[in-house]
């Protein structure tokens, strides 16, 4: 398959912390990859490269065969590339379809100064968004009023709304207990689904990524430790000593 | 998103606050011209603080638009008041297109403080410059409407009243139908998280610097209606505390009605006219006490008495749906 991420050499340090160390990555369309890592492995860094919110030193990052390594996150978001966040980063005193809605707005060239935000297709689109992940009933709503885990739902809602061709996950179900991960994952699987996007996820629930990724990318110290099939970088013994810490 | 009064509705209103005009004593002509003055540029530092920033610095734009009217009057006769105002609303404008792309990049204190600079290197420049009357400034001549002129001085103050209510009323328009569209979403989008919104594909500073643009606007018609009530011109225009008064009223009013600014200014000038005529060694003080029982009795500004804040309108219900939900959807 053509990838439609590929990243070479990729380098990037924090002084005398390594956090990207010769990366190189192909993401083909359609996968469902998992990065894993302890903290400070380098994941959040490579979110963060692939988004333009952070630059390399050195290397490269291609998106469709385009060199995004200097674009800013909004040139990148609009070559397709959306993102959620370990924190939900969302607009707290707006409710949850004027989110949705500030993110319709981002689709087209201009904003218009006259149209009024409210407009029925707007709003249309906002609702089946959240229809999507069982939220509709929520749509007017304040942000401020709902619980971390439904927020969370929200801004992948939102990162979702340009239909991107590759959307990035970060920790999609922490802060959800234990017994609603999953549910909580298949809605995001579920609602993701239509638009068929290339879905990177950062995860440290070895069950969410045995159950959901097709392949799994361990980091550790900056570098890619292993890459391949789940159940055998989940069973690769330098992963479970690194990573996993002996946990499947 | 709040419905509002429909524009239709605000016309009406206009027309009748026009033509009560006729009924008010003259001195309250003044004073309401001077109200409504205030209340458009207060207006634009609203529009621009839903992005997140205030401007200390209005009085450059104000500055502009008035020196502007001031030079072109004087030098090529140009009376007419709405041509003047149309020249000043140009003048604050072209400034604030130059600036507002190159501050859009600050934000908080830094963005507050860059514009207080900036109106206070014109008000330098203003002082020292003797083609401009220096420190004293200079007169201009009685506008005219429509080649009227009028030589009453109650027709005068009434013109005057009139063209600064409905400029400033169809300003308040324009900015309730900005506050509704998806630009003005957008606008309180960047207030709360630029970054996200850049995120989403929209330039943050695209959206500060049309908001700083029409805050420029504004400020620069406002600048032509003070310059057309005094008929006098200096660079008190862009001193600080000019600048501090509008913020004053944009304070007073909060940002979450457009009426609310207008009643802001009125309710100023009101206080400020009233302590300084009976108590005139110490109106100062009426004034401090006026301002500070509003922020401590309506910290939301004078808006949130017909605005209520929505979040506690629904606490209960938020409080059930977080109970029911818990953490998962």
């Amino acid at each position: 398959m053509t990838p439609v991420l590929s990243v070479r050499q990729l380098e990037k340090r924090f002084g005398a912390v390594v956090a990207a160390d010769a990366l190189t990555l192909d993401i083909p369309a359609g996968q469902k990859i998992s990065l894993i890592g302890a903290n400070g492995a380098g994941k959040t860094t490579f979110v963060n490269m692939v988004t333009g919110y952070l630059k390399p030193d050195s290397g490269t990052i291609l998106l469709d065969g385009i060199d995004i390594g200097r674009r800013s996150p909004r040139s990148v978001a609009r070559l397709g590339i959306s993102r959620s966040f370990q924190i939900p980063q969302l607009f707290v005193e707006l409710t949850a379809a004027e989110n949705l809605t500030v993110a319709i707005s981002g689709i087209g060239k201009r904003m218009s100064l006259r149209a009024p935000a409210e407009a029925q297709g707007r709003r249309d689109k906002a609702v089946e968004l959240l229809e999507r992940f069982g939220l509709a009933d929520l749509a007017d709503r304040p942000i401020s009023e709902l619980a971390g885990g439904v927020r969370k739902l929200i801004d992948i809602a939102m990162a979702l709304v340009r239909r991107p061709r590759l959307l990035l996950l970060d920790e999609p179900t922490s802060g959800v207990s234990a017994e609603e991960k999953f549910v909580t994952m298949d809605r995001v699987i579920h609602a993701v689904a239509p638009d068929a996007a290339t879905i990177v996820f950062v995860e440290h629930d070895m069950e969410i990524v045995s159950r959901y990724a097709d392949r799994v990318v361990a980091f550790y110290q900056g570098r890619i430790l292993a890459d391949g099939e789940p159940a055998e970088v989940l069973n690769n013994q330098e992963v479970r000593r690194y990573v996993t810490g002996g946990v499947r | 998103m709040r419905k509002g009064l429909h524009p239709l509705v605000m016309i009406a209103l206009i027309a009748m606050v026009t033509l009560a005009g006729r009924a008010l004593p003259t001195w309250t002509l003044s004073l309401a011209t001077i109200a409504a003055s205030n209340a458009l540029i207060a207006l634009g530092i609203v529009v621009l603080a839903r992005t997140g920033n205030v401007s200390f610095g209005q009085g450059l734009f104000f500055a502009a638009g008035g020196y502007g009217v001031a030079l072109i009057a004087n030098t090529w006769g140009l009376t007419d008041a709405m041509a003047q105002v149309i020249v000043g609303a140009a003048c604050g404008g072209l400034l604030g297109l130059v600036i507002g792309p190159l501050i859009a990049r600050y934000s908080g204190i830094f963005f507050g403080m860059l514009t207080l600079a900036l109106s206070m290197v014109f008000y330098g420049a203003l002082v020292k410059s003797t083609a401009l009357g220096g420190s004293d400034g200079f007169n201009v001549g009685r506008p005219s409407l429509f080649g009227m002129s009028f030589t009453d001085p109650r027709e005068a103050d009434f013109m005057l009243y009139a063209v600064s209510v409905i400029v400033t009323g169809f300003a308040g328009i324009a900015a309730t139908i900005l506050f509704r569209s998806e630009f003005g979403l957008a606008s309180l989008a960047v207030r709360e998280n630029n970054l996200r919104v850049e995120y989403l594909g929209l330039s943050a500073n695209r959206i500060i610097s049309i908001n700083f643009l029409i805050a420029a606007i504004f400020a620069g018609a406002s600048g032509a209606f003070a310059l057309m009530a005094q008929r006098h011109i200096d660079p008190q225009f862009a001193y600080w505390t000019t600048s501090g008064e509008f913020v004053f009223v944009a304070v007073l009013a909060g940002n979450q009605s457009v009426a609310a600014v207008f009643v802001a200014s009125m309710a100023l000038e009101l206080v400020r006219s009233f302590s300084n005529l009976y108590l005139p060694n110490t109106w100062q003080l009426v004034l401090g006490v006026f301002l500070l029982g509003v922020i401590l009795f309506l910290p939301r500004g004078i808006g949130s008495l017909w605005i209520r804040d929505r979040r506690k309108r629904r606490i209960p219900a938020a409080a059930t749906l977080t109970a029911e939900r818990g953490a998962a959807p």
